[in-house]
């Protein structure tokens, strides 16, 4: 099911660690849903001069990130920030389709950390060498978690959608599948993936 | 490289014995067990003779077997054959069911059945009382399996029987672990439906049979020539059934050797990885236990990185992480055992059979020891938790 770089790159993950004093972090996923990364990176004038991780999380997981790492040392942070997932995927030949949603997102880990690094260069009372007390979650309000957004009109109830939600953060309301739970939601797009009619798209 | 084929619960490989009573049912004996001439009779004896074999395993009449194409088309049939012909609605089940009858029952919920999914304990274990309290006078069947697939728990399904039979309640049992793996009779067990499936037992996959007690009412699972005392028609598989009926016949002979065999490797495994590897939870009963299964869940780390590191160094195992699954979704035995989701994540399965040997496993603890420094040397969990 995977490719062998996909398979290369779990084998053997490049620049796997921690950096010590990192100028910026960023975390995104939940191990809820088997996936979350943390990435560090270092940056010398406006260069990503090295960029280290830690993955919880499948092949695909640690594929992503070692890949990504790849990618974006070297590159100046403009550049770095238009890395996307797709383009991780694509370096990779390809994910399988599951593994979408909710294993891809090294880019993000990544943007996250240059936000965070940007935060603290425009704030720089803000500025914590010791790297504690970060909050990695919403820095720069960058991308929101996406959310499921049902069709109506299109949704005939069947109840596959909640089915396939890891999280069980969707129920059927007056016949129609909702999200009634959004604080459990992590926006993986497992529901948007298994709906046969293809009623829900993932908005942010 | 050498591999341990540590996946048992998966399949098992098929034995060179079963394999060569199957050979002749290819091209030989190709008749069709259903017609006159030689050629059908030829064949018809065959299926007769592993009907024989396979009543002998779990102590039952020739003619309360029904040969299908698995465990999971014997499930579907005892649920929804029986519910068919029955005026009550009700049906109990566990929560560690199998997905065969787990779904099953779902299915027949969306139909109009009541559908009652009772909770195990921490060891994964059914209480016969929380039945009890759960029959209605609606209630047609209780399905209950004999051993779990995952976590390797074997249900009290004796007593749980005798309480469905005292309020005219059916059993059924989900034995498809636990045929070749223990010794079965149902008399003993008491239960009305088992259902079994050949290639758990070093038989071809493809094949099962679904044990029915005479006299019990099911309706016709297919419609069609009349096979299978017209419960379920469609042309025998010969050669399929003839290897299921000589697994039978080697699982039969040889059943106390093989518990011994598979129970000493999963002994140890048992003792030595807790010995080398720290913040693990063994799962499942220690007392109530398949032979061949260990299961435990290694914290900081996820089950699918396990498995592919361990795959790449020459051991394949089975986890119940989320990742694993098309679904994307934990494994619904480790939650209903109280499992919580992260840990959940790090689940592995190890199940031991006929051709493993006691210096795979030993060389499976040291194997085991390293993928998990390696992958917990990467996860901020475990940094997090560890400074």
């Amino acid at each position: 099911m995977y490719t062998e770089k996909v398979l290369d790159h779990f084998r053997n993950p490049r620049n796997v660690g921690v950096i010590e004093n990192a100028d910026g972090i960023g975390e995104v996923g939940n191990p809820v849903c088997g996936d979350m990364m943390t990435f560090y990176i270092k940056v010398e004038n406006n260069i990503l001069t090295d960029v280290k991780y830690q993955t919880f999380g499948c092949g695909a997981a640690i594929a992503v990130s070692s890949m990504i790492s790849e990618m974006a040392i070297g590159k100046t942070l403009e550049e770095a920030s238009q890395l996307t997932n797709k383009m991780v995927a694509e370096a990779l030949g390809g994910l399988p389709e599951q593994k979408h949603h909710c294993s891809n997102l090294g880019a993000d880990a990544l943007h996250k950390a240059i936000d965070h690094y940007r935060s603290k260069h425009q704030e720089p009372l803000l500025k914590n060498e010791n790297n504690e007390g970060i909050n990695t979650g919403n820095i720069n309000g960058r991308k929101k978690m996406a959310k499921p957004k049902v069709d109506k009109d299109c949704c005939t109830g069947c109840g596959i959608c909640i089915e396939s939600c890891p999280t069980n953060s969707l129920e059927l309301v007056d016949d129609v599948s909702t999200l009634v739970r959004p604080d459990t939601c992590t926006g993986c797009g497992a529901c948007a993936d298994a709906c046969p009619l293809e009623c829900i798209t993932m908005e942010e | 490289m050498d591999r341990a084929y540590f996946d048992h619960a998966a399949t098992t490989p098929l034995r060179s014995e079963v394999l060569q009573e199957m050979l002749p049912f290819f091209q030989e004996n190709y008749g069709n067990a259903s017609s006159l001439h030689q050629e059908g009779q030829t064949a018809a004896r065959a299926v007769e003779k592993a009907r024989n074999q396979l009543s002998s395993l779990i102590g039952c009449l020739p003619q309360e077997i029904v040969f299908t194409s698995g465990g999971t088309e014997s499930d579907n049939m005892a649920l929804k054959g029986t519910g068919i012909l029955s005026r009550k609605k009700h049906i109990i089940v566990s929560s560690i069911e199998h997905h065969a009858v787990l779904y099953t029952a779902k299915a027949l919920e969306r139909a109009g059945y009541r559908l009652t999914i009772l909770p195990v304990d921490t060891t994964g274990r059914l209480d016969p009382d929380t039945v009890k309290k759960a029959i209605a006078p609606d209630t047609y069947i209780v399905s209950v399996m004999m051993a779990n697939n995952e976590i390797g728990t074997i249900q009290p399904i004796q007593e749980i029987a005798a309480i469905a039979h005292e309020a005219g309640v059916l059993m059924h049992t989900d034995a498809v672990q636990a045929v070749g793996n223990l010794p079965i009779h149902v008399d003993s067990l008491g239960c009305d439906l088992l259902s079994l499936s050949g290639h758990k037992f070093y038989g071809p996959k493809g094949t099962g049979a679904l044990y029915i007690r005479k006299g019990t009412p099911i309706a016709a699972w297919m419609d069609g020539g009349e096979q299978e005392h017209g419960k379920r028609s469609g042309t025998h598989n010969t050669p399929g059934i003839v290897g299921l009926g000589k697994a039978a016949e080697l699982a039969l002979a040889e059943l106390p050797q093989r518990m011994e065999h598979v129970q000493k490797m999963r002994d140890y495994l048992l003792e030595e990885i807790p010995k080398h590897i720290d913040e693990i939870r063994i799962n499942g009963s220690l007392t109530n236990r398949l032979p061949n299964n260990v299961h435990i869940s290694v914290k900081y780390i996820e089950g699918e990185g396990l498995l592919m590191r361990l795959d790449d160094a020459g051991f394949a195992v089975s986890t119940g992480s989320a990742c694993s699954s098309h679904s994307l979704k934990t494994s619904h035995v480790l939650e209903a055992i109280g499992l919580d989701a992260v840990t959940a994540q790090g689940s592995l399965r190890i199940t031991l059979g006929h051709d493993n040997q006691q210096k795979d496993v030993e060389r499976f603890v040291p194997a085991l020891v390293q993928v998990v420094a390696s992958l917990r040397a990467m996860s901020p969990l475990y940094h997090t938790k560890k400074p």
